[in-house]
């Protein structure tokens, strides 16, 4: 097991060092630049160059590479250019919303979508397979931003169940410990600051939770579909068992496998759904930030953030082939 | 001599082929299923009204998309939208344009975006994971060499969320219609590499490969003439299946400000977005182009569930 | 009476908008306690159709199943599923073809194991495993503790075939249904498994159904044989005569189909020719004359009984023409005693009647919707 998280990290290092040089290449090569981003339209000729000079981006771009390399060796992202405070700081103070929406959103996808795509395989052609099928074909088409925004006119702004925008009440008294604010919640008893912070989090969570949603439903029915015509079932209903264990042990349990594989592909998807879902609902993760770092060439933040979403990556790759293997004893590792 | 090669090649792709195709080819097969589908019917209705419209759509629109006719109408009114009214079918947009004649004018630049895009992805990723499939397959040591640089910076493309990458291609170029089409179908890339490139290993691990090469049938002929065909279908399913993630990912990216700026070229991605400054207001306007980009890339995602189904004999109920 | 009585069994598969196919047409035989039954037929001629309807495992919709199949005094088609799943497991039970596929393979073999001796038998724990251990050590796997811990993948084929066997016996059924229990084994495996369920089923007394196409699996085992043809049951006799005398001319040529050293150097095999898509319906004659050397007019009468041979005792055959000589004196030569009239041109004209009639009626059957339904359910 150690063996094999080790062996994933080392073929992880040629990947993320050829990704890092191609991207600090290509980044430099967007027009602009974080000088004229950072002084406007006011800036004189002089200012401009004086910041180039005082960030090094007069040096040649592999210097400017080798000096990040440097860094990054212990541990040190830069700082941002554009609010001059350390990326890892802003990284770790943001990060925490969007992976609370990422995960309220595999949560809700996870938790409808496999007894839905269960229960409409098992009935297959029912109004309810009908209704689960074209459901999920249609929640795949949506523009997820578009979807936000209609649940946020239905129920925040007309029928005022749910707040419209951001994490939190403002003036609501929280006492921030990990920056999840839920979780916070429930460390320091203040039941009322995590409520709040779920209800917030309803809205933008179903918004982004549509395309996993509708990719596990479609994933599961097919699935439990396969698995239901399998030699092996037809074993254990010939042994007489009762259809509760047939169901659960023989029938789930071997038509999760695919889903389990699924849940981790979405991750790059949910991430991208989460840069929109933030920015419809002004919930200040870390989606909003890194369009804020784009429009204005922060080089830092980019680079600390691509090489994090590819450790994210891999990370998650690596949770779902333990996962696997931990549920089907054929890919178990010796 | 080419009869000859031609004559040895029908006989390795008879030897495994003639089992599980008897009485049709493969396609004829897939294509009877697909008629009977009431998915594929739908996704085709669609999918041929969405094409005509966007062809004829600025013949038959009844006022210029571009001209503020009923400019001081809105202003006057303050905010106040026009709803849907004789001779204003759909309303009035925020700037006194007829909303129905920017719908079926949009038409063609939003099919143009989805189709350009996919094309491009298609044609670069098929390329790279043609020419890593055959190499790993065929291609000895040095293919593999080959295959594994195309295929790691394939995996570094898809390491990214697709957005990010659509968002970094879309702020180096610019923002220009040239510039989404781009930015979607780099984001498609990976997905058609990826694929054929698998597809392509499944078929060369096939009998009738074995079968062709125990005969002397050269490599190339083997992966141009056999892998290559068979390998296709899959393929093909994704690139219907990705004109529709391509109108959606447009419109993600006019959401964020990246998208065509030309306003005398409507687009619903476009209008969309710009719909949603108004949306408490008049929610109906950014409704029209978005029932239009669901309903297409229903039509289009209908159609590509339907030929999956009908090229996977697995699937079939 | 006999432990089970199947009468006149059908099987009909309903698809929406394809037309129906009958897989079993009226399938009657009887198994007595004890008794080892071979039900024997090439693919496709609705052998594991029959045994998965009296198992109830046939799927509840597009299927008509029609007849009765009496255990034991009850009508299992007919039985609630609750009461039938009462029955599977504990008194009836059944081993399939592919050892591989037939077990599930993200649970351990003991999990399996002993999952059916808690329903049936209420053991559970230590117990249970314990039981286990003792049933995979009678089934001749060596080593059994450690068993119950792997997993399907981690045995050899013999070994899945072996653990399924004890399954199926766990709790000493009265009835055992084995589905060509060794079509996907080596041929070394097969006489073991072979020989292991013709032990178990003496010492504990199980009547045995065994479904095979393979007639040397029916020499070695049955004491009785019903061969069956596109759906009925064509020729049912005990074990000798039907090895001795096969009087169908189906039969017959299925004797004739198997190499043998004790034929004359020289002499060349007699394969029945076509297949079983080539067929017409029971209803218009003998399902098997367009594939017959003897078939005559009189074959395509319809309503073709199971009829006592003439001077035997349980020795039906369900044939204008039996054949009466045995196998490799001469099948070719033409039917005996029955056929006097027709005789030899048999073989000619008549034969060819029969095979026109087949092909001018492709509508009535759609060979290639026959073929697929059947075979996905054989």
């Amino acid at each position: 097991m150690l063996r094999l998280i080790i062996r994933r990290l080392l073929q992880l290092i040629p990947t993320l060092l050829g990704l890092s040089v191609l991207l600090f290449l290509w980044l430099h090569q967007l027009p602009g630049g974080p000088a004229s981003a950072l002084l406007g339209e006011r800036g004189t000729e002089a200012d401009r160059r004086q910041i180039e000079e005082s960030l090094g981006l007069n040096d040649p771009v592999w210097v400017q590479y080798g000096r990040w390399m440097q860094r990054l060796v212990h541990l040190d992202l830069g700082d941002s250019v554009r609010t001059g405070r350390p990326v890892w700081e802003e990284f770790t103070q943001r990060f925490p919303a969007t992976v609370e929406l990422a995960l309220s959103a595999i949560l809700i996808a996870v938790v409808v979508g496999i007894p839905l795509g269960y229960f409409a395989a098992r009935r297959r052609g029912s109004w309810l397979d009908v209704t689960a099928v074209s459901g999920s074909l249609i929640g795949i088409c949506i523009p997820v931003f578009f979807l936000g925004f209609i649940l946020r006119a239905i129920f925040a702004v007309n029928l005022g169940w749910l707040p419209s925008f951001g994490r939190q009440t403002t003036g609501i008294n929280a006492t921030e410990v990990t920056g999840f604010y839920v979780l916070d919640g429930l460390l320091t008893g203040e039941w009322d600051a995590s409520w709040d912070a779920v209800e917030h989090l309803i809205l933008p969570g179903v918004a982004l939770a549509s395309i996993p949603l509708a990719v596990i439903v479609r994933i599961t029915r097919a699935s439990v579909l396969e698995v239901l015509g399998e030699d092996y079932v037809r074993t254990a209903e010939s042994k007489g068992l009762q259809r509760r264990v047939v169901r659960s042990r023989h029938v789930l349990r071997n038509a999760l496998l695919p889903v389990v594989t699924t849940v981790g592909l979405l991750t790059g998807s949910l991430l991208s759904g989460a840069v929109l879902t933030e920015s419809v609902f002004a919930f200040g993760g870390i989606g909003s930030f890194i369009k804020e770092a784009i429009d204005n060439r922060d080089y830092p933040v980019l680079m600390g953030f691509i090489l994090f979403i590819a450790l994210l990556y891999v990370a998650i790759n690596l949770l779902v082939d333990l996962a696997y293997s931990l549920i089907d004893p054929r890919v178990r590792v010796n | 001599m080419t009869t000859k090669t031609e004559k040895l090649d029908r006989l390795a792709e008879l030897t495994t082929r003639t089992e599980s195709t008897a009485g049709g080819s493969l396609w004829r097969e897939a294509l009877r299923r697909l008629r009977r589908s009431k998915m594929a019917l739908i996704g085709a209705v669609i999918m041929a009204v969405f094409v005509v419209v966007a062809i004829v759509g600025p013949w038959i629109a009844p006022y210029d998309p571009t001209d503020q006719t009923w400019r001081d109408e809105v202003l006057v009114n303050h905010a106040q939208f026009v709803g849907p009214r004789g001779g204003n079918w759909l309303g009035l947009d925020h700037l006194g344009r007829d909303e129905l004649s920017r719908m079926l004018v949009g038409t063609r630049q939003t099919l143009l975006v989805g189709v350009v895009s996919t094309l491009l992805g298609f044609a670069v990723g098929a390329l790279t994971g043609g020419i890593s499939g055959a190499a790993l397959a065929f291609g000895g040591r040095a293919g593999r060499r080959l295959d594994t640089v195309l295929m790691r910076l394939i995996d570094m493309m898809l390491a990214l969320p697709s957005l990010l990458l659509a968002v970094s291609v879309a702020a180096i170029m610019g923002q220009s219609l040239t510039t989404v089409m781009i930015a979607v179908g780099v984001v498609q890339i990976p997905v058609f590499a990826r694929l054929l490139r698998g597809s392509m290993l499944a078929q060369a691990g096939a009998d009738y490969v074995l079968a062709a090469r125990s005969l002397g049938v050269r490599r190339r002929r083997i992966v141009l003439a056999h892998v290559l065909p068979n390998s296709l279908g899959p393929v093909i399913v994704q690139a219907t299946l990705a004109l529709a993630t391509a109108i959606i990912e447009a419109a993600a990216l006019s959401y964020l400000g990246l998208g065509n700026p030309d306003a005398s070229q409507p687009e619903w991605g476009v209008m969309l977005a710009q719909a949603q400054r108004f949306f408490d207001a008049a929610p109906m306007m950014a409704v029209y182009p978005a029932v239009g980009i669901i309903v297409t890339s229903l039509g289009f995602t209908l159609l590509g569930e339907a030929m999956r189904e009908a090229l996977d004999p697995k699937l079939r109920s | 009476m006999p432990l089970l009585s199947v009468d006149e069994l059908t099987v009909t598969f309903t698809g929406h908008g394809a037309p129906d196919v009958a897989a079993v047409c009226g399938v009657s035989f009887q198994v007595d306690e004890s008794q080892v039954v071979g039900l024997v037929g090439e693919s496709g001629c609705g052998k594991s159709v029959t045994s998965l309807a009296l198992m109830g495992l046939l799927p509840q919709r597009g299927v008509r199943i029609g007849g009765r199949a009496e255990f034991d005094g009850t009508d299992l088609l007919r039985l609630r599923q609750a009461r039938l799943r009462d029955l599977r497991g504990s008194q009836l039970a059944m081993i399939f073809q592919d050892p591989l596929s037939s077990l599930n393979p993200v649970v351990p073999i003991g999990v399996q194991v002993t999952e059916i001796l808690s329903r049936h038998r209420g053991l559970r724990g230590s117990a249970a495993r314990k039981e286990a251990a003792e049933l995979l050590d009678r089934v001749g796997i060596p080593d059994p503790t450690r068993r119950l811990k792997e997993y399907p993948h981690q045995l050899s084929g013999g070994m899945r075939q072996r653990a399924l066997i004890a399954m199926a016996v766990a709790c000493a059924p009265r009835l055992l249904i084995a589905d060509e229990p060794t079509t996907a084994l080596d041929v070394t495996i097969q006489a073991q498994i072979l020989e292991l369920l013709k032990e178990l089923v003496d010492q504990q007394g199980t009547a045995l159904l065994m479904i095979t196409h393979d007639l040397g699996v029916v020499a070695g085992l049955c004491d009785r044989v019903n061969v069956l043809y596109a759906g009925k049951v064509v020729e049912a006799a005990d074990r000798r005569p039907l090895f001795a005398e096969a009087a169908h001319p189906y039969a017959h040529g299925l004797l004739g189909s198997i190499p043998r050293l004790d034929a004359p150097r020289g002499e060349r095999l007699r394969p029945i020719r076509g297949s079983i898509n080539d067929r017409i319906d029971w209803g218009d004659g003998c399902a098997f004359a367009p594939r017959c050397d003897f078939s005559t007019e009189e074959c395509l009468d319809g309503g073709l009984p199971l009829t006592l041979l003439p001077g035997r005792e349980a020795h039906r055959v369900r044939c204008v023409h039996p054949v009466a000589a045995a196998p490799g004196d001469g099948a070719g030569d033409g039917p005996g005693n029955a056929g006097n009239g027709p005789g030899n041109t048999a073989g000619n004209d008549p034969g060819n009647t029969a095979e026109n009639t087949a092909e001018g009626s492709p509508g009535e059957n759609p060979e290639g919707d026959a073929a697929e339904t059947t075979e996905a359910t054989s």
